[in-house]
């Protein structure tokens, strides 16, 4: 959708004039993310991370590409085509950090838009579709850093290799069956490695097609803004270009600036270096550790040591950890307060800064070395993960009394209400 | 006149000509072939599935299961050497009779996975302990079968990804893991060789 005041598309050139009748694409990408989309004028730097993050997407999707055309996925070679692409190949070490950096750059910005979404309410009415959509990519960008990380075969992808598909083994009578299956053996490699290449090629371009999705479902109610009120009136937008791909293109620069930081100076500062071992099957890291970006989903995996209610401790541990992301599927319908922004729910905004805060030490958490501190830590903060969804926001949007709404997007911009003739 | 369009118009469906079978008296007949139809174009879907799917199972040359023979004349007592079988690490320990004794001195029934020492080992070879090096949890390779490792305080295996801790007999003891290292099928070929496998 678009508001009734959005600008209307109208070519000047003939072949422009030609296409339109023909194929309007110019049209599409007009009334998308053109002067045709009117968007709320308030809109905080916070708004930037969905470009971002589809700049981070193409990043992938580019250097991906190429590094697949210099990588062999093969047990024996894989290893070593890599440190062929570090060394021999024409800037491949560039192309090899802008990867597997362009992924944690990638899991930033989507951890930052979500938190966003969470801040703000944008995953309430009309916008719920947007938010389911949301967490497919999410589950989707997880299962391809996976297989991606596999790659390179060094220790850290064979054992995270075989811990993670071990994770189906925990599933009563079928687990072993689908384990087997995933990885075409009775262990990791090359019939798992091979394959895992070829999913980790396909995934991105699914990922993209739900982003066409996802934009879609956003753009039928229009973007939220940081007071959570809905548009009303021209006086409340402006148009999509130039005013935003100009703040976005702002943003986006920021972005590369501290991807390069990163790539340049710091190259190795997020990966762990026992994937620069070749994997060896006998021999388990001492310390094995997922990437950054598991570590708050494998604090909650570990926090499981003890059989419960007849279900073994490891199962707990796997349906915890799916379940804390998938709990996610059903917040739209957990958060029944009818106000959006958390700038006006002073309870909320309150127990979302815990939340940050919970995840967080939950990361630092997951990379910790199991001792029991950490076990009753991880505990407490798996704990309080689930409380936050199942019982805290339940209760404050019964009891939360809000702050009053500004009247309009303009008043919350302007201080006063918008004069009669704007 | 709006009887006569209708009749003249040749996409309409002609009449369902019979005594019974009209609108409201039932399922027709051409209710059956739609089913029918649908249902035949599902077989044919699965049937393209079942392959697609199928190919990701482990492929002849992995099932092609090749046994190993180990030997284990130069395993002392206390120690115990790592072997590959089926790509994946296997356990073979010469148990100290000290080892036996603990093993056997813990009550089977207070044990997550309930076994004794003796169901885990072949008769008369008691002191040999074979099992998978497979962390039972999450797949890791347990310490403690190289000197000076850590042993976990049940003095077997410890594994480090996520505390999994084994006693003598490679029995669970604490930590995630739900069962006890895996022993794998073998058999004594002389008193100084097993076939695993």
């Amino acid at each position: 959708m678009s508001f009734p005041w959005a600008e209307h598309y109208a070519p000047k050139h003939p072949l422009m004039r030609y296409l339109d009748e023909k194929l309007p694409l110019p049209r599409l990408v007009y009334n998308a993310v053109g002067a045709g989309y009117p968007v709320p004028r308030n809109l905080n730097y916070f708004w930037n991370f969905g470009v971002l993050a589809g700049a981070a997407l193409a990043i992938q999707i580019i250097t991906g590409v190429i590094l697949a055309m210099h990588y062999a996925a093969n047990g024996t070679v894989a290893f070593d085509s890599v440190e062929h692409i570090m060394r021999d190949v024409n800037s491949g070490w560039l192309i090899r950090y802008a990867h597997a950096n362009g992924a944690s750059m990638f899991f930033i910005v989507v951890y930052t838009h979500i938190f966003r979404g969470l801040y703000y309410g944008s995953y309430k009415a009309p916008r719920e579709m947007v938010w389911l959509l949301g967490v497919v990519i999410f589950l989707l960008m997880m299962a391809t850093a996976f297989m991606g990380y596999v790659l390179p075969w060094g220790q850290m992808s064979f054992w995270g290799a075989q811990v993670i598909t071990g994770f189906f083994s925990a599933i009563p009578v079928v687990g072993d069956p689908i384990r087997m299956w995933l990885l075409g053996g009775f262990a990791p490699d090359n019939d798992a490695l091979n394959r895992f290449f070829s999913l980790h090629y396909l995934l991105p371009f699914v990922i993209a097609a739900v982003i066409v999705l996802h934009i879609w479902a956003l753009h039928i109610p229009g973007s939220n803004n940081p007071t959570g009120v809905d548009v009303k009136g021209p006086q409340d937008t402006v148009p999509f270009h130039p005013y935003y791909t100009a703040k976005d293109g702002m943003g986006l620069g920021v972005f590369l600036i501290v991807f390069s930081l990163l790539l340049f100076f710091a190259p190795n500062a997020l990966g762990h270096p026992d994937n620069y071992i070749p994997a060896n099957p006998l021999s388990t890291p001492a310390h094995i550790v997922p990437e950054w970006y598991f570590l708050p989903f494998y604090a909650i995996l570990k926090s499981f040591t003890g059989n419960f209610l007849g279900i073994a401790a490891k199962l707990w541990g796997v349906m915890a950890m799916f379940g804390s992301i998938l709990l996610l599927f059903f917040l739209p319908w957990i958060d029944r307060s009818p106000i959006r922004s958390a700038s006006y729910r002073p309870m909320y905004k309150w127990f979302f800064w815990v939340l940050v805060a919970d995840v967080l030490f939950l990361g630092y958490l997951g990379q910790a070395e199991v001792t029991p501190t950490v076990v009753l830590l991880s505990q407490l903060c798996a704990g309080y993960y689930f409380s936050h969804f199942l019982i805290i926001i339940p209760l404050i949007s019964k009891f939360e009394k809000p702050l009053p709404l500004p009247n309009s997007i303009t008043e919350a911009v302007l201080g006063h209400p918008a004069p009669a003739a704007a | 006149m709006a009887t006569l369009e209708t009749a003249e118009d040749p996409n309409q469906r002609p009449p369902v000509i019979g005594p019974e079978h009209d609108e409201g008296q039932g399922p027709r007949r051409r209710d059956f072939l739609n089913i029918a139809a649908v249902a035949f174009a599902g077989v044919g879907g699965v049937a393209v599935v079942i392959p697609l799917v199928n190919q990701m199972n482990p492929s002849a040359d992995v099932l092609a299961l090749a046994s190993i023979e180990v030997d284990l004349a130069k395993i002392e007592a206390g120690s115990g050497i790592k072997v590959a079988w089926r790509k994946q690490p296997v356990f073979v320990r010469n148990l100290t009779p000290a080892e036996i004794k603990e093993a056997k001195a813990v009550p089977v029934d207070s044990l997550r996975d309930p076994e004794t020492l003796d169901a885990r080992t072949k008769p008369g070879h008691e002191n040999w302990l074979i099992t998978m090096a497979v962390c039972t949890h999450l797949g890791c390779v347990p310490l403690g079968i190289t000197p000076g490792e850590n042993r976990g305080q049940f003095g077997g295996y410890f594994c480090p990804c996520h505390g999994s801790q084994y006693d003598t007999a490679g029995r669970i003891r604490a930590g995630p893991a739900p069962k006890n290292l895996v022993v794998p099928e073998y058999s004594f070929k002389s008193a100084t060789s097993v076939q695993i496998g």
